[in-house]
């Protein structure tokens, strides 16, 4: 959906030194050198106003973590987080999901390059990686909530499993869109827009990565050294 | 199979709701049996529910606002009546309804009547001003409209089928909580808000989006008129507080759906995050609905003294400044939560200091109109009952940022006269402003004069009668929200506040019967120029109503006020800028993908009201086909034959050419 075209010829100009012409008024330097060509211009549009979703995602995502920071200390006689954390765990779930962004970044490589192969190939490593990361949490989840730390027990847990089970969702969103544009990618081939939309899910796939390590060390290892 | 949905939902012991959604009910069946029987049901569909145009968006999002303005007023007139009433005596409202009535008046009018408004409005002017072609993400803009049409059909659906929320338009827990709302009221309520703040969100990107990187050549910041600049600084709040709103709700839906322990009393739950998180979003979110109202002030008020905005660049200085300060001032909503005097006053200085930039900004209107040859059409009648109106609303707020006065006033109705004063004043003056200034660049021909005056006058006069005895009977002691009382004292201005909601009352039907009269008589009052209020920005340099492509040549800015100059260079030469050679330009595609994913939002959002699980997936899978079928389309973009453009252009500049024979240059 955010692939909705730019208006054509308007020229974008967003780049450093037309900020400066702005601000002090002199005679815009941009648009006397050549502009930017039709599908280029649309392809900064798209790439900005995919970086504002993103942005406010990741206030979404800080509006959770705030609300854990609060809360994270109410556990109403429960657990805590070093009494159910397991670190091996989190730290493979990690590693694969840091891995995968090396895969999704491969297949950004690949799409430039218009290889199929390298981009099908390191989409499905993509997957692969991202669906283990969500069946360790999903795993993770099943086990707490089996000796009684589900999100019902206190504030703390369901600021846990609110914020956790946040980014997990992305992840799951991710992965359809993952499969939504290898499909893509089959049918329609590297059309300009189809090109976009990887460009967008890198940037979504290696965001959620950051959101991660947010998480792994604020909670995880916050939570077990606490 | 349906969830708690039964056919105990339909109030049937209830006349009130049950008549007036009836009457609803049956005004919309007629209004689609006409329009179906008299073949418009084609044209509404290729020319508005699946346009991609900015500006045909944009009128939507009005059309919208001011259906839900009507709904909002009917609430406001009744809750006056009941409080007239209601001295030792029951009243004619019983305490449940009373309460869903402030509750409903509150969000709809903020989130469905204000932002529509204000968002449609930008909508509508940005890209003209901006001299771009659309919008950055025409097809995102049209999902975004329709969601937050959806949010308002599931709140007005709550009218008929089940009941609304009666913990007021922020629904503050424990009291939303399961335990103490038991009923559907507060789910419609958050489901609404969800489905239709994610469609602002999205209005939020794509408007930053366009302001910063889709502009005409030669439109440097410093050179943007300045209603795109507050429209920037509204929507980059829309981008940084929504995602708040959206959080927050959600937290309040775990805890009400799935048992968790965000906000409830116990299992460690603290209720005071609520208050941060919501008014967090809530403060920013005053100023996304009143600084774009700024910008249209300072269109009109720069465009009806025939003068340059006095202090351009202070003004956008105070716009930044109010963009950033608006996000640390949430607390002073609850001084009285005992946050101690160190955080208290921090927050109470930064209520204060907001006050500058807003103050710096009533100078330059001033300043703009001093020296002048003011023209008081029934825009500018806005803008001069904005500014001393506001003034005052500005005056009782600051009074708000002291603590020790805080908390002598909270809840009382001085806070509600005080918000109503910046409310009205501010956002929906604002709101008329810019509908009777820009409605003859939408349609082509003017409102009528008269009818609008005489609105204005009904509306500011009915304004201070209503609200004046709320601001007396605050510091009388009576707090807001009552659904009876037993002061004596307090009747008579009840009664003088209901007497103003009935003034209100006439200045909205002589706004229903000046759109009506208009309309009727469009060709006697028809603009040909396409400039009727001799403008100064570049929206008045296309025709009227412009055509899809906006501009059949991008047009080449060189300063502030662009079209301005154009026109004194005009008269200074005695002729037009030379024609430009005109070409094919791709304009994008419409899509019904807006309107299809915002029905299965609304069915998916009313599936998880009543508990209808399944429904509420198929919603989701079918809302994530609609997507992937329009991902899977071949053809984004259609030509406008350079022949079709040029010829658009050649009858523009004809109606230039007569019209440049009655400008005189001004010295």
């Amino acid at each position: 959906m955010n692939t909705a075209t730019a208006p054509a010829g308007a020229s974008p100009r967003g780049d450093a030194h037309s900020h400066a012409a702005g601000l002090s008024e002199h005679p815009p330097r941009g648009h006397a050198h050549a502009q930017p060509s039709h599908e280029e211009s649309k392809r900064i549009v798209v790439a900005y106003g995919f970086w504002l979703f993103l942005i406010s995602d990741i206030v979404l995502f800080s509006a959770f973590f705030a609300t854990y920071a609060v809360l994270s200390g109410n556990t109403a006689g429960g657990p805590a987080g070093r009494d159910l954390f397991d670190l091996r765990m989190v730290a493979i779930e990690t590693a694969c999901l840091l891995t995968s962004s090396l895969f999704c970044g491969l297949a950004g490589i690949g799409a430039q390059l218009r290889s199929s192969r390298l981009f099908h190939a390191a989409m499905a490593l993509t997957f692969v990686l991202g669906a283990a990361f969500l069946a360790i949490e999903l795993h993770e989840f099943a086990g707490m909530v089996a000796q009684g730390a589900g999100p019902t027990r206190s504030a703390f847990l369901s600021a846990f499993f609110a914020l956790i089970g946040c980014h997990g969702l992305h992840v799951f969103a991710g992965l359809l869109w993952l499969l939504t544009m290898m499909a893509q990618v089959l049918a329609k081939g590297w059309r300009a827009d189809i090109q976009r939309r990887v460009l967008c899910f890198n940037l979504f796939w290696h965001t959620l990565d950051i959101i991660w390590v947010g998480l792994f060390s604020l909670v995880y290892l916050v939570g077990v050294s606490a | 199979m349906w969830g708690k949905l039964s056919w105990n939902a339909i109030p049937l012991h209830e006349p009130l709701p049950l008549v007036s959604a009836a009457v609803v009910l049956v005004v919309m069946l007629a209004l689609m049996v006409w329009v179906v029987a008299r073949g418009h049901l084609p044209y509404l569909w290729h020319e508005w529910i699946t346009s991609v145009d900015h500006k045909r968006i944009g009128v939507m999002y009005i059309v919208l606002a001011m259906v839900m303005l009507l709904r909002g007023f009917s609430d406001a007139l009744l809750m006056r009546a009941q409080q007239a009433v209601a001295m030792n005596a029951p009243g004619f409202l019983p305490p449940e309804h009373f309460n869903q009535i402030f509750s409903a008046h509150g969000t709809l009018m903020i989130l469905f009547v204000a932002m529509p408004f204000v968002i449609g409005l930008m909508n509508f002017v940005v890209p003209l001003q901006l001299g771009a072609r659309d919008v950055a993400f025409p097809t995102l803009n049209s999902v975004g409209f329709w969601l937050t049409a959806s949010g308002a059909l599931l709140i007005n659906i709550s009218l008929v089928v089940g009941e609304f929320a009666r913990t007021g338009w922020l629904p503050y827990p424990p009291l939303s909580e399961l335990r103490y709302s038991p009923g559907v009221g507060v789910d419609y309520y958050l489901w609404a808000l969800q489905i239709s703040g994610v469609g602002t969100l999205l209005a939020g990107v794509n408007l930053v989006t366009t302001v910063l990187k889709v502009r005409a050549p030669g439109m440097s910041y410093l050179r943007m008129p300045m209603f795109c600049w507050t429209s920037l600084a509204a929507n980059l709040l829309v981008i940084a507080a929504f995602p708040i709103l959206t959080a927050t709700l959600a937290m309040l839906l775990l805890d009400r759906y799935l048992g968790f322990h965000f906000f409830t009393n116990d299992g460690g739950g603290n209720m005071m995050m609520f208050m941060n998180l919501i008014w967090a979003w809530g403060h920013p979110e005053v100023y996304i609905v009143i600084l774009p109202a700024f910008g249209i002030y300072s269109e009109i008020a720069a465009t009806f003294s025939g003068k340059p905005l006095f202090g351009y660049r202070s003004m956008v200085v105070a716009t930044m400044a109010i963009c950033i300060i608006s996000f640390m001032v949430w607390l002073h909503h609850f001084f009285t939560m005992g946050a101690g005097p160190g955080v208290n006053t921090a927050f109470g200085i930064a209520s204060m200091v907001i006050a500058v930039p807003t103050g710096v900004k009533l100078f330059n209107w001033l300043f703009t109109m001093y020296g002048g040859r003011v023209r008081f059409d029934t825009p500018m009648l806005w803008t001069l009952g904005f500014m001393v109106t506001f003034a005052i609303g500005g005056m009782t707020g600051v009074l708000h940022a002291v603590p020790p006065a805080d908390f002598v006033l909270h809840n009382s109705l001085f806070l509600v006269a005080h918000f109503h004063n910046v409310l009205i004043g501010g956002v929906l003056f604002g709101a008329f402003a810019g509908y009777a200034y820009w409605f003859p660049k939408a349609f082509g021909f003017r409102l009528h004069e008269g009818l609008g005056k005489a609105a204005f006058w009904f509306w500011i006069i009915g304004f201070y009668v209503a609200f004046m005895p709320l601001y007396g009977l605050g510091l009388m002691g009576m707090t807001r929200r009552m659904q009876h009382y037993d002061v004596p004292q307090w009747q008579p201005w009840l009664q003088v506040a209901a007497l103003g909601a009935l003034l209100i009352a006439i200045g909205i039907a002589l706004q229903v019967a000046q759109l009506v009269w208009s309309v009727r008589h469009r060709e006697a009052l028809r603009d040909r120029t396409g400039d009727p209020w001799n403008g100064r920005s570049l929206e008045w340099s296309v025709p009227s109503p412009p055509p899809s492509f906006n501009f059949a040549v991008l047009p080449e800015v060189h300063e502030l006020d662009a079209y301005w100059a154009l026109k004194q260079q005009a008269i200074a030469r005695g002729s037009l800028p030379p024609q430009t050679d005109c070409v094919d330009i791709h304009m994008p595609r419409n899509s019904p993908v807006g309107f299809i994913c915002a029905f299965f939002a609304s069915v998916i959002g009313f599936a998880l009201i009543w508990h209808i699980w399944w429904l509420a997936l198929a919603g989701l899978a079918c809302a994530y086909f609609t997507f992937v079928v329009f991902a899977w389309r071949d053809e984004h973009e259609a030509p406008v034959a350079a022949a079709t453009v040029a010829r658009i252009d050649e009858a523009n500049r004809s109606a230039r050419r007569d019209a440049l024979a009655h400008l005189r240059p001004i010295a």
